[in-house]
């Protein structure tokens, strides 16, 4: 008896790690498999406590927080409240939901999902690029409909092979999309912040410049205050009327509206998109195209990422708390 | 989607393929059996007599009702029509038959080499089209793309999240008939660190990849199972519920070969029972009908016969044709012989 009530308290005494909005991987997952003797997760939102007064009570046990895409901001207000936080652990690879500098100032030690995900997102990508220049999903949509049968063959699509690529982000997500499409026989070029050294694939310094030398543009790049809208209608005139776009990134990273108005008016000959700038909302003029190839920001899902999460996400958790170098940090600090 | 016109759509005649001879065609007669595709269609018309099979309701008795079975020297068939022992015997004397298309299976090869027929297909130019849509289905089906655009579209996206599809980088692949376009595939899912191995008729010299000389072994080794082989006799059926039973509620079938490769009645039962994981479509045993159990299932892409339906394949497929039907008028050899 004794013996269990020791656990018990022990288990409060672990240290917490704190989770704002619940975590769709890791009910997917199971929360049982995140069990871990070095640190218990804390619900926020299990509280009917207002956020910051359910800060304030918690903030000496909270040495971590665990954030994902579409929790609230980490921002600079929140890690106020949270003195002992020692580490930020996201399970995206993208940090736009981060005060990064705050976290920097504060000496908060960040871990993402580093390149795991990198795979997943490269062949879905792929996946995407496919289906739209070979319509994929809209002759499968015409042959459930009975259509072949009355209406005869559907429409040609367009060829991938010999198609020039360009890498908007040439990390290690736009590295994997770029090796797999060489394999198709595309030609690949690339727009990142600067120049990679080793890499041979041409680079251009503008996003409209690579635009203007490509029949395909591929975002695979962070968000952040200077992608924010990077592609427009300036960026999709340059791709041109038999231009493609895919986007794995984020939503934001293009002008959703400016993007619509595009294809709308045949601007651009298509695109395949994972990420909106409002998820779930999408704007309405895009379910009318057959042109167009939308996904509800899956790219990472399968189970075989989700658990190589899993192991990330405790792997850097309880590093951290057994004082051991983080399994995917991010940045110098 | 839109796509700049290619340079010859139209009547005007293809200056390139006028170059390969200089003498008129224009008297010799050529059966086009199926309206297969407009460009080609054309410049049949442009440059020699052409008649249209369905325009008689694709019927060859017809045609003969109007038409005189000797003015026939030359045959256009595709994967549709092709021609078979009783279109041959119809036309004594058709010289050549060329085919829209690198499958033979429409066509009686030994009619044609008996009675000293020439015969030509379009190899190479589509292996790329067909090979990237193989992966396409691979990920279509496994990544549910498809799927998962339906989803949004519907409007469910705001109700709940989708769901967990299965990885594809990574995972084996067996390829039936390591020919062009099985490595071509091959060659693609090798840069998703996929493994291949293969099951053919004799091992490849030059294949580095793993051979399986049973189809029951290859089956059961991989999850990923492609066919991609030539339709004979000895590949009619070649995946039947053995195999399907063997590749497993895991494995997933990947078709771009001809519907006949494959036990249709099986392959419904096989998916409808979960005894496999997951098709991808692009051929069937009686196109254009595609087995009504399949159209409701979420683990299944169907594709019309696309293989090598892009704009930039189909022109340069058709400009085959005719430079094979040239090259044969002006006494050249064929580009691309089979017979």
């Amino acid at each position: 008896m004794a013996e269990s009530t020791d656990c018990h308290k022990a288990q409060q005494d672990f240290p917490k790690v704190l989770i704002l909005k619940p975590i769709p991987f890791i009910n997917l997952v199971g929360e049982q498999y995140f069990a871990s003797n070095k640190f218990t997760f804390l619900e926020a939102y299990d509280s009917s406590l207002p956020l910051h007064q359910f800060l304030s009570t918690h903030s000496p046990s909270i040495k971590a927080i665990l954030s994902s895409v579409g929790a609230p901001p980490i921002t600079a207000d929140i890690l106020h409240l949270l003195p002992e936080v020692g580490l930020v652990v996201t399970t995206s690879v993208g940090l736009n939901q981060v005060d990064l500098l705050e976290c920097r100032r504060r000496g908060i030690k960040v871990a993402n999902a580093g390149s795991i995900f990198s795979d997943d997102v490269a062949d879905f990508a792929v996946g995407l690029l496919i289906d739209v220049l070979r319509k994929v999903s809209a002759s499968d949509g015409y042959v459930r409909k009975g259509l072949w049968a009355t209406k005869g063959d559907y429409p040609l699509g367009s060829k991938l092979g010999g198609k020039r690529i360009g890498i908007v982000g040439l990390g290690n997500i736009g590295f994997a999309v770029a090796k797999r499409l060489e394999a198709f026989r595309c030609s690949i070029s690339y727009n990142s912040r600067k120049r990679k050294p080793h890499v041979s694939y041409p680079f251009y310094e503008s996003v409209c410049e690579l635009a203007a030398n490509c029949d395909v543009l591929v975002i695979c790049c962070e968000l952040t205050d200077q992608t924010h809208h990077m592609i427009n209608k300036e960026v999709l005139s340059a791709l041109g009327k038999e231009g493609v776009i895919v986007n794995i990134g984020r939503g934001a990273i293009i002008n959703e509206k400016e993007m619509v108005q595009c294809l709308v008016q045949g601007e651009i000959a298509g695109a395949g998109l994972d990420v909106f700038e409002n998820e779930p909302d999408v704007p309405l003029e895009l379910f009318a195209m057959d042109n167009v190839v939308l996904s509800p920001h899956v790219a990472v899902f399968t189970p075989e990422s989700f658990l190589d999460l899993r192991d990330l996400v405790v792997g850097n958790l309880e590093a951290f708390f057994s004082n051991k170098p983080l399994l995917s940090k991010f940045g110098d600090w | 989607m839109n796509h700049q016109p290619t340079p010859q759509t139209g009547k005007e005649k293809n200056p390139n393929l006028k170059k390969i001879s200089g003498i008129t065609m224009e008297s010799i007669g050529v059966l086009m059996t199926c309206p297969m595709h407009k460009y080609l269609e054309q410049q049949l018309e442009t440059h020699f007599n052409l008649f249209r099979l369905w325009h008689c309701n694709s019927s060859i008795t017809e045609f003969l009702k109007t038409h005189q079975g000797n003015t026939i020297r030359a045959v256009v068939g595709d994967t549709n029509i092709g021609a078979d022992a009783e279109l041959i015997a119809s036309f004594p004397n058709l010289e050549i038959v060329a085919s829209y298309s690198v499958g033979l299976d429409k066509i009686d090869l030994r009619k044609c080499e008996e009675k000293g027929i020439r015969v030509a297909n379009t190899p190479d130019v589509l292996t790329d089209d067909v090979a990237d849509l193989a992966i396409g289905l691979i990920l279509g089906v496994l990544r549910r793309i498809c799927a998962s655009d339906e989803y949004v579209r519907i409007g469910k996206w705001k109700d709940a999240d989708f769901g967990l599809a299965t990885k594809f980088s990574g995972k084996s692949v067996g390829i039936v008939g390591l020919g062009r376009i099985g490595t071509a595939i091959a060659k693609r899912a090798e840069a998703f660190g996929c493994s291949i191995s293969y099951f053919s008729r004799s091992q490849k010299p030059f294949a580095n990849y793993k051979f399986y000389s049973n189809i029951i072994d290859l089956a059961t080794s991989c999850q990923i199972l492609i066919v991609a082989c030539a339709l004979t006799e000895e590949t009619h059926h070649i995946i039947d519920r053995e195999v399907i039973d063997a590749l497993g509620p895991k494995g997933i079938l990947i078709n771009i070969g001809r519907g006949a490769h494959v036990d249709e009645t099986e392959l419904v039962s096989a998916l409808l029972e979960g005894r496999l994981g997951g098709a991808g479509l692009d051929v069937y045993e009686n196109e254009p009908e595609v087995p009504e159990e399949l159209l409701g299932l979420g683990n299944v892409v169907l594709q019309p016969h696309v293989g090598s339906d892009t704009v930039e394949t189909s022109d340069a497929m058709a400009d085959l044709v005719i430079s094979n039907l040239m090259a044969h008028f002006s006494n050249k050899p064929l580009l691309t012989p089979v017979i």
